[in-house]
């Protein structure tokens, strides 16, 4: 479908114009004495070029512990799923842990995760896999055990092995349940890096991420610089799912009904 | 559409060897209510038979028990054409090979595969098979123009009309040219126009490809218009009511459905249903 192509890049423009200016209005309705806590737009920027170093290597810490733990959550999630999809037995034994799991408070499991693996990159990632894990898993195996009773019964009528079914037919039929929990893993990865870096991060070795960044600019009061951290964390996690948006797209968009039918 | 010329017309079961025997078949869902209960027919090679009644009557199950999707829990089913194993266990898991090879199943709904193309729908009976199969895209070509639905090969499924859904389904169960081929009430959910259009493109094909075949449906003009046999079934438990033979000569056209021969059987199988559902009521 034509969409008009200048409305969808001039509305946001024009929202984001309008949000700016109200942001500058609010400071300066501020007293002089207040104004600190909301510097102005012009003021993040230079707190940008200002930590520039700082920050870009808060920021590729941060990327690389979201980024390991998101696809070790995405690979050790599928294998469970299938696992737990083949298997009523193993269903009934772990679903209760896997509920558990979810529950499981990262902030309270996260320094005991320091004295395990140390501070960094490793806490980092695998708090990261816990967030992402749960709603990938469950997504995955609830797609995995819906598949169409009668397509299962046509592979049967065709005397389809376990594994062609799994193949051809389980694994395909669950490709958007498992999107679905890719695009909540996306959204939850970049937070859950930060959230680990918040609590697990240390200058030690690499310098830390977003998250140890954020400790030191409040405890040095630099709000501009914590602006702009906030600006990166957001950069992150839109890429993220951008990402995964993308890549739903392509696995999807030629034949699955959330996406506008290609027309003929 | 017309697809054989008028010419090769048979009108079947000629030389009638069996197809298949039910012998007092019972089926009955675990401790569950007698489904089926004493069904005995024998269908000829070549025989059309449509199988009609209330519903509860166990059409859909007698079909599932031919497919052998779920066992026979009394009696037997016999396929005389596999002469070393003759009877069919009441296990299906016990059978051999050949047997479902032979043998294709329209379902309900189209039941296609919305990720695959048309083509690989209609190949996915060869691509399931352990050895891959050289004639495939030659077998789902003549699949495919025997629907009449050639142009639509990269096509995916939502791209398509309900009817032309169901011409995929039917392409696809015809690919591994079956013996039998049983179908499911397989245009119910479809409009009445396009229903018969498919009817008379199924008896054009079956011109060429001489199947046997049970349909079940709950139009009385359908299974008037498709079979050469009628099986009125009654419910709870499912038991062969009446069989009428529809002696139409094939093959059929439109002009068939203006027959006075073709609107007696309708009014005929149409009384016997309501005295069926009088039965039922009282």
């Amino acid at each position: 479908m034509p969409r008009p192509k200048l409305l969808t890049f001039l509305l946001p423009a024009l929202a984001g114009a309008l949000l700016i200016a109200i942001w500058h209005f609010i400071r300066v309705t501020l007293s002089e004495d207040f104004r600190f806590l909301l510097p102005a737009p012009s003021e993040v920027i230079t707190a940008f070029s200002e930590h520039g170093n700082e920050l870009w290597r808060a920021t590729l810490n941060t990327t690389a512990g979201a980024t390991l733990g998101f696809l070790a959550a995405v690979v050790v999630s599928f294998i469970l799923s299938l696992l737990l999809s083949i298997s009523p037995l193993v269903r009934v034994t772990f679903y209760p842990y896997l509920m558990l799991l979810q529950m499981t408070p990262i902030i309270v499991f996260a320094p005991i995760l320091v004295l395990w693996v140390g501070p960094g990159l490793k806490s980092v990632t695998i708090i990261t896999f816990l967030i992402c894990f749960f709603p990938l898993a469950v997504n995955t195996t609830q797609g995995l055990v819906s598949t169409d009773r009668n397509l299962v019964e046509l592979f049967q009528l065709y005397r389809a092995t376990k594994l062609q079914e799994i193949r051809r037919l389980r694994i395909p039929a669950a490709l958007p349940y498992f999107f679905t929990g890719l695009r909540i893993a996306a959204t939850l990865a970049p937070i859950g890096a930060l959230v680990g870096d918040y609590t697990a991060g240390s200058s030690a070795g690499d310098g830390g991420g977003l998250g140890f960044q954020t400790i030191i600019y409040s405890s040095q009061a630099k709000y501009p610089a914590l602006f702009a951290t906030a600006a990166a964390c957001c950069m992150l996690g839109f890429i993220f799912v951008a990402g995964v948006l993308s890549l739903s797209w392509f696995a999807l968009h030629q034949w699955h009904d959330s996406y506008e039918r290609a027309d003929t | 559409m017309q697809l054989v010329s008028p010419a090769v017309t048979a009108n079947l079961p000629a030389s009638a060897s069996v197809a298949i025997e039910f012998r007092s078949v019972e089926k009955r869902y675990g401790q569950g209510p007698i489904i089926l209960d004493a069904f005995s027919i024998s269908a000829a090679r070549g025989d059309f038979i449509a199988l009609i009644g209330p519903s509860g009557c166990g059409k859909s199950t007698l079909l599932k028990l031919i497919a052998g999707l779920s066992p026979v829990t009394r009696g037997e089913l016999i396929f005389p054409k596999s002469s070393a194993n003759d009877s069919f266990p009441a296990d299906p898991s016990s059978r051999t090979g050949s047997l479902q090879q032979d043998l294709a199943y329209v379902f309900q709904d189209p039941t296609l595969l919305p990720w695959l193309t048309v083509a690989d729908n209609v190949a996915l009976p060869l691509d399931l098979r352990a050895a891959p199969s050289s004639q495939r895209s030659e077998l789902v070509r003549d699949a495919l123009a025997l629907v009449g639905l050639t142009s639509r090969a990269e096509y995916y499924p939502r791209q398509l009309s309900g009817g032309q859904k169901m011409r995929v389904s039917i392409a696809r169960a015809l690919i591994l040219s079956p013996q039998i081929l049983l179908l499911d009430e397989p245009f119910g959910a479809l409009d009445e126009m396009t229903r018969d259009h498919l009817n008379e493109e199924l008896l054009a094909i079956r011109e060429r490809l001489r199947w046997t075949a049970f349909f079940v449906t709950h139009s009385v003009a359908e299974a008037v218009f498709l079979a050469n046999r009628i099986i009125i079934m009654s419910a709870n438990p499912g038991r062969i009511h009446r069989e009428i033979r529809v002696d139409l000569p094939y093959p059929r056209t439109p002009g068939t459905r203006r027959d006075s021969a073709y609107h007696q059987l309708v009014d005929e199988v149409s009384q016997l249903l309501r005295s069926i559902e009088g039965l039922v009521a009282v």
